[in-house]
């Protein structure tokens, strides 16, 4: 079992993220507060889950961790360090498919340590040994065009893994894939952090995924996204699938559901007001 | 029971490979056939429309005596020049076209507009710039396929996933790494068919090039049978014409897919 620090909102968090504010000017129409007042501590080797409706911001929240967009107010720290861009040691999982199609999946998962020049024997041993653990050994050769949806965000994770991160993000990761397949990635996922110790940040809007997974759940409210509530989820680890039925499982859902319930028709209505 | 409309005319259904091949014999050969009944019968004037015997004497005499050789080699210098040249540039400044708001400010204004001039608008122009030797020709292709490759290709490099470089980022790569290891493979199936349909528009400005002061090339040899009213020699023309576009097309598939065996066919 890991070990997990206690008490993230300490001076010793993985990842900062202080009192971020993210506002934007659309071509046509008025500024929009995407984000405001987000302040959440990751701690090292935690699970953490951002779950909230459609359109709260989530993923620009992610994308903020990553240095892929800057910050209107506030700052994001990774080990003490300023994030001002993006950088192998915040590794990311998207919803859509990223994988190259020009390269094999051997060289997909090559290619962060090949930037870095690790030697070939070595990358290929690195390689080898993450796609073993997303059980994708003897499909080295494909390339993505001839995976699976399921198989591709294995490679994608293998691929994030193999770079060694000091944090790993995933934004919605299992998002477009069927029910069958979502939930033997998540039995992956679960098994692979279990082994890895890695720090996670990882988003959806999906509330059974969110306790299945998660040390932590932030529920955002409706845009300006916000963090509403800090939900921990001290269910026994090492977790299955079937956990989804349990009482504790459930009295957790109830109140997430609730929470998000209540900004799902908050934001419905600002929709319906703004559309007259 | 499928009838037959249900097996035969349902919108994007496949068809068995052998009624596929069937079907274009047929078309074909009843064109072929149209022709020879109209030439043979006699129901068309020989100068309006010729024979397929007479086409193919025509091809014969042209092969005998190396003319027909001499004006396909002048054409496809002409053309290969052109086409060359123009993708050299079109390719790279395309990319960064599509990619860097920058150049696209500063080349896209110019490039909309001299998309829409008729090549040959330009060409006394180009008499006077260039002067009416080989050179002419050339630019006259150039300027034909270059602006519509650069708006082409600046399509396929917008097209590429912002998610695909993103990920690049994550994964540490600079702005350089993206740029050569990312953009640059992911426009490349796009390029290749930009390549292939513009070499195709070369050649239909073949005949535009070759309009003023030429003495070989294709294009010259139909002008020239018309003077005549060889029109079988002007049949000749356009069927080799033709064939010469068959065939590069043909083998800009083969390449694409050899090269790029990763991607997804057109």
């Amino acid at each position: 079992m890991l070990q997990h620090v206690e008490g993230a909102a300490t001076a010793g968090a993985k990842l900062r993220i202080d009192n971020v504010a993210l506002r934007f000017t659309p071509k046509t129409g008025t500024a929009v507060t995407a984000l405001e007042n987000i302040s959440l501590d990751v701690a090292e080797q935690e699970f953490s889950v951002i779950v909230g409706p459609s359109g709260c911001g989530k993923t620009s929240l992610l994308r903020l961790v990553a240095g892929l967009i800057e910050p209107t107010e506030g700052a994001i720290w990774l080990d003490a360090k300023r994030v001002t861009g993006p950088g192998r040691d915040r590794g990311m999982v998207f919803q859509s498919y990223t994988l190259f199609p020009w390269l094999t999946v051997q060289q997909n998962v090559e290619f962060g340590l090949k930037l870095r020049g690790v030697a070939a024997v070595e990358r290929q041993q690195i390689a080898r040994k993450y796609l073993a653990q997303v059980g994708l050994d003897g499909f080295e050769q494909h390339y993505p065009r001839q995976l699976s949806g399921g198989m591709m965000q294995r490679v994608a994770l293998a691929r994030a893994l193999a770079n060694d991160p000091a944090v790993l993000l995933m934004d919605e990761p299992f998002g477009a894939l069927d029910s069958q397949t979502r939930s033997l990635m998540q039995e992956l996922l679960l098994n692979i952090w279990q082994q890895s110790n890695k720090t996670v940040l990882f988003i959806t809007h999906d509330v059974d995924e969110s306790i299945l997974l998660g040390d932590r759940v932030y529920v955002m409210t409706a845009r300006p996204g916000r963090i509403k509530e800090v939900v921990k989820v001290e269910l026994p680890r090492p977790r299955h699938v079937d956990l989804l039925t349990s009482e504790a499982f459930m009295t957790l859902k109830r109140r997430i559901m609730h929470s998000i319930h209540e900004e799902a028709v908050l934001s419905f209505a600002a929709d319906e007001a703004r559309r007259g | 029971m499928a009838s037959f409309l249900d097996t035969y005319v349902a919108p994007k259904k496949e068809i068995p490979r052998h009624t596929y091949l069937a079907v274009s014999f047929v078309v074909t050969a009843t064109i072929l056939a149209v022709w020879c009944g109209l030439s043979y019968g006699g129901l068309v004037r020989e100068d309006f429309l010729p024979t397929p015997g007479a086409v193919a004497g025509a091809a014969i005499a042209g092969l005998g005596d190396g003319s027909l050789a001499v004006n396909t080699a002048v054409s496809v210098t002409e053309i290969m020049s052109g086409f060359i040249i123009a993708s050299v540039f079109a390719v790279p400044l395309g990319i960064l076209m599509g990619s860097f708001k920058v150049v696209e400010a500063a080349i896209e204004p110019v490039t909309n507009f001299v998309r829409y001039l008729p090549v040959s608008a330009l060409i006394p122009l180009l008499i006077l710039w260039v002067g009416i030797d080989i050179t002419e020709k050339i630019a006259v292709i150039f300027i034909g396929t270059f602006f519509q490759q650069l708006i082409l290709i600046a399509d396929v490099s917008r097209g590429v996933s912002q998610d695909l470089l993103d990920v690049s980022y994550t994964l540490g790569a600079t702005r350089r790494d993206v740029v050569a290891r990312v953009l640059i493979p992911a426009t490349m199936p796009g390029v290749m068919d930009t390549l292939r349909v513009t070499l195709g528009w070369a050649w239909t400005y073949l005949v535009v090039a070759e309009l003023v002061a030429a003495n070989k090339g294709l294009g010259y040899f139909i002008l020239n049978s018309m003077r005549g009213l060889f029109t079988e020699q002007i049949f000749l023309g356009i069927m080799v014409i033709g064939l010469l576009g068959l065939m590069t097309d043909q083998l800009f598939k083969a390449l694409r897919n050899w090269m790029m065996p990763w991607a997804t066919s057109p």
